[in-house]
């Protein structure tokens, strides 16, 4: 989608919403470095959202849709769950069809589009919880990983069925008294991120989203990857403040707790031989564009 | 935006001329063809300007999957694969409609049943995804014989549901079923049926159109909610989503679009009528005795005609091409003269005779019946006897027959 899309006609202008006036004045769509730091500075792509307040996930969306590399030609897919509450609301096109089947939509999708538009980028990046992810659509998610189908896979990993009220999921942790788990979970939290590598991802991070930055960096990484190479599978921690008893204030805490290097979110990430020369590529073209920038700078003060 | 009449008359990369598809289908030259069901299936999809088309083997489907493979193969299919399961497969296809793709697949009998959660979220989210049904037995233990009782399952999805009796009907409605299908005020998927082995497995006369013909493609800019590629303007679609509101506004919501959906499907009568030439065809419909049949029992109840007319008993048939839409009119005044109809069905529960019970006046001249299932055959025979039975006329038995 070019940016002359989502123009307004001046006779319309005044009785289009609001949103979608700052949509077109100042959002960051075709803004080659957009990054989290635009966040206060210009119209994020999510419009608000209905997820309790303080949730980790609302974060997440917002740092993950800053840092989408090319939001104007994106499509994203969800599941049910927490994050199809937001979706709706995300200015970038999703589609939300069943519980557990995200990454054989995308799978379909991304292939519609690469025939559609043998030669423009699509990206296509799906967004579901651990429920979605791990348990009734695991088939499906390492499936979508065997045939190489490149498009990201993001796991909002909250250790639990929040959007339902608790119930025990495989990316719980053993242990862990919830519903469905009376005497606590019997069994280890499933290791999605080695099986992801094991199943032909060629990007792995495992993380919190404390770190606007280090999120940003790593949805980056992930998307250039999956579009240029093939699969690639980013695990967040999105605590589920409600149901593990913390208060609205305290999901950024959890977080850092959590990811500290003995604990299970330590950062780990996997990238795979082919991934980072791409990576080192990407790096180098950064750095000329920068430098290049400064030079221009230069020149102009000069 | 494609503009779909400059691209009548060019070529795709394969050769091909994308031709007017009424001109195609009604006033292009005829090539009879020697063919199985499934080889027809795929002469059919070489003609149909497909996106993309994503398989998975099981009897009695599989041949035809495998044979598209054959076309992608050859540069007739956008893309193709193997999915992982009915139920992945119905989803990858519904991500390739989203995108903006004209999809086809096939399934058949377990395969459908698994898949079933996709199809009234195909309906809902307007996808006209083409599915070939190949019929089998859902029962256990397990069986791969020919029954049509998971059609009954596929009537109430919201998709638009044909019943074809033999290749002919196959390839003219894979075509003719796109445009039905694809039409701003319907855009729904087709679930297009037909008795497994006895139409894929068998060899036919069908009457090809030429090769070097094809649909024009796809516009997914015609669908009446936006196509997800990002090339229209992303809006936020709701201020809160319905889904976690109990409140009148929510439920009135859900509610219209079911709405919408059914009268989508009653919008398709019209183009149905135009492509099929009717909903039902007739014969004989001023006789007493009225046969109305769908699939290939249309075609032993043909044959049942024949017989019982060497023995001086008029009869006459309804073949009954789309079930949904329903055709109700169509049937209340094809059987308004009848006094006795007689429904032959492939399934166990009889879901042909339950709708046409529901259609009619004076149902209790609807005889339930015959019914074979589990891959039993009907012989022209037993609907003889069933209809000499009824009628108190003197019939063989054939269960008797050695006494």
């Amino acid at each position: 989608m070019s940016k002359e899309r989502i123009q307004i006609s001046e006779d319309l202008y005044d009785i289009m919403p609001s949103d979608y006036q700052d949509l077109v004045k100042s959002a960051t769509y075709g803004k080659e470095d957009r990054g989290w730091k635009d966040i206060g500075s210009s119209k994020e792509l999510i419009e608000q959202h209905s997820l309790c307040a303080g949730c980790p996930e609302s974060m997440a969306f917002r740092y993950i849709l800053a840092s989408l590399p090319n939001p104007e030609d994106t499509v994203m897919v969800g599941s049910t769950g927490c994050t199809s509450l937001v979706f709706p609301m995300v200015a970038v096109h999703n589609i939300h069809s069943l519980f557990g089947n995200q990454n054989a939509i995308a799978s379909g999708l991304k292939r519609a589009l690469s025939v559609r538009f043998p030669d423009r980028v699509k990206d296509v990046v799906v967004l579901a919880g651990d429920g979605a992810t791990v348990d009734i659509g695991l088939d499906m998610t390492l499936q979508a990983w065997f045939r190489q189908e490149k498009f990201t896979t993001i796991c909002f990993d909250n250790e639990l069925y929040a959007n339902t009220g608790g119930q025990e999921s495989g990316l719980m942790q053993k242990g862990f008294v919830a519903k469905m788990a009376p005497v606590g979970k019997l069994f280890d939290k499933v290791r999605l991120p080695e099986i992801a590598r094991e199943s032909g991802c060629h990007y792995v991070v495992n993380c919190t989203v404390s770190k606007p930055s280090l999120v940003e960096k790593v949805i980056r990484n992930a998307v250039h990857i999956a579009r240029e190479i093939g699969p690639t599978y980013l695990q967040l921690y999105t605590p589920c403040i409600l149901e593990i008893g913390k208060n609205s204030m305290e999901g950024l805490q959890e977080m850092r707790d959590s990811e500290k290097p003995t604990e299970r979110f330590a950062y780990k990430e996997y990238v795979s031989e082919p991934a980072k020369q791409l990576l080192a590529e990407l790096a180098a073209k950064d750095k000329e564009r920068k430098a290049a920038a400064k030079q221009l700078a230069g020149q102009a003060s000069a | 935006m494609a503009d779909i009449k400059s691209i009548i008359g060019t070529q795709n990369k394969k050769g091909q001329t994308y031709t007017d598809t009424w001109k195609m289908m009604n006033e292009a030259p005829r090539t009879p063809s020697f063919y199985t069901g499934s080889e027809v299936i795929k002469e059919a999809i070489r003609r149909a300007s497909c996106d993309v088309m994503i398989a998975y083997p099981i009897t009695p489907q599989s041949e035809a999957a495998a044979l598209i493979g054959e076309l992608f193969a050859e540069g007739y299919i956008g893309d193709y694969f193997r999915g992982e399961s009915e139920f992945a497969v119905m989803s990858q296809c519904a991500g390739a409609a989203f995108g903006g793709a004209r999809v086809f697949t096939t399934t058949a009998g377990p395969g459908t049943m698994r898949a079933m959660e996709n199809f009234p979220m195909w309906a809902g989210a307007r996808l006209p995804i083409q599915m070939i049904v190949t019929c089998r037995g859902i029962n256990s233990p397990l069986s791969i014989q020919p029954d049509t009782l998971e059609i009954a399952y596929l009537l109430s999805t919201g998709m638009l549901v044909w019943h074809a009796e033999t290749a002919q009907d196959f390839f003219d409605w894979i075509l003719k079923g796109y445009m039905v299908s694809e039409e701003p005020d319907v855009h729904l998927p087709l679930a297009l049926c037909c008795d497994g082995f006895f139409v894929t497995h068998t060899k036919d006369v069908v009457n090809l159109t030429p090769a070097d013909m094809c649909l024009p493609p796809y516009d997914p800019y015609r669908s009446p909610v936006p196509c997800m590629d990002m090339e229209c303007p992303p809006v936020r679609m709701m201020r809160d989503p319905f889904v976690m509101k109990s409140n009148y506004i929510s439920y009135a919501t859900h509610a219209s679009w079911q709405q919408e959906i059914w009268a989508a499907i009653e919008r398709s009568r019209k183009h149905s009528i135009h492509w099929l030439n009717g909903l039902i065809d007739t014969e004989n419909t001023d006789a007493d005795i009225m046969i109305v049949a769908s699939g290939t029992a249309v075609s032993q109840g043909r044959e049942a005609i024949r017989l019982l007319e060497d023995e001086g008993v008029r009869c006459g048939l309804v073949k009954v091409k789309t079930l949904r839409p329903w055709p109700e009119e169509e049937i209340r005044e094809a059987t308004k003269n009848a006094k006795h109809i007689f429904v032959p069905e492939f399934n166990v529960t009889g879901w042909l005779a339950k709708e046409i019970k529901a259609t009619i006046p004076n149902h209790e001249r609807v005889h339930a019946g015959p019914h074979v299932c589990g891959g039993m055959t009907m012989p022209p025979e037993i609907i003889v006897s069933e209809i000499k039975t009824t009628l108190g006329m003197k019939s063989f038995s054939l269960a008797g027959r050695g006494s």
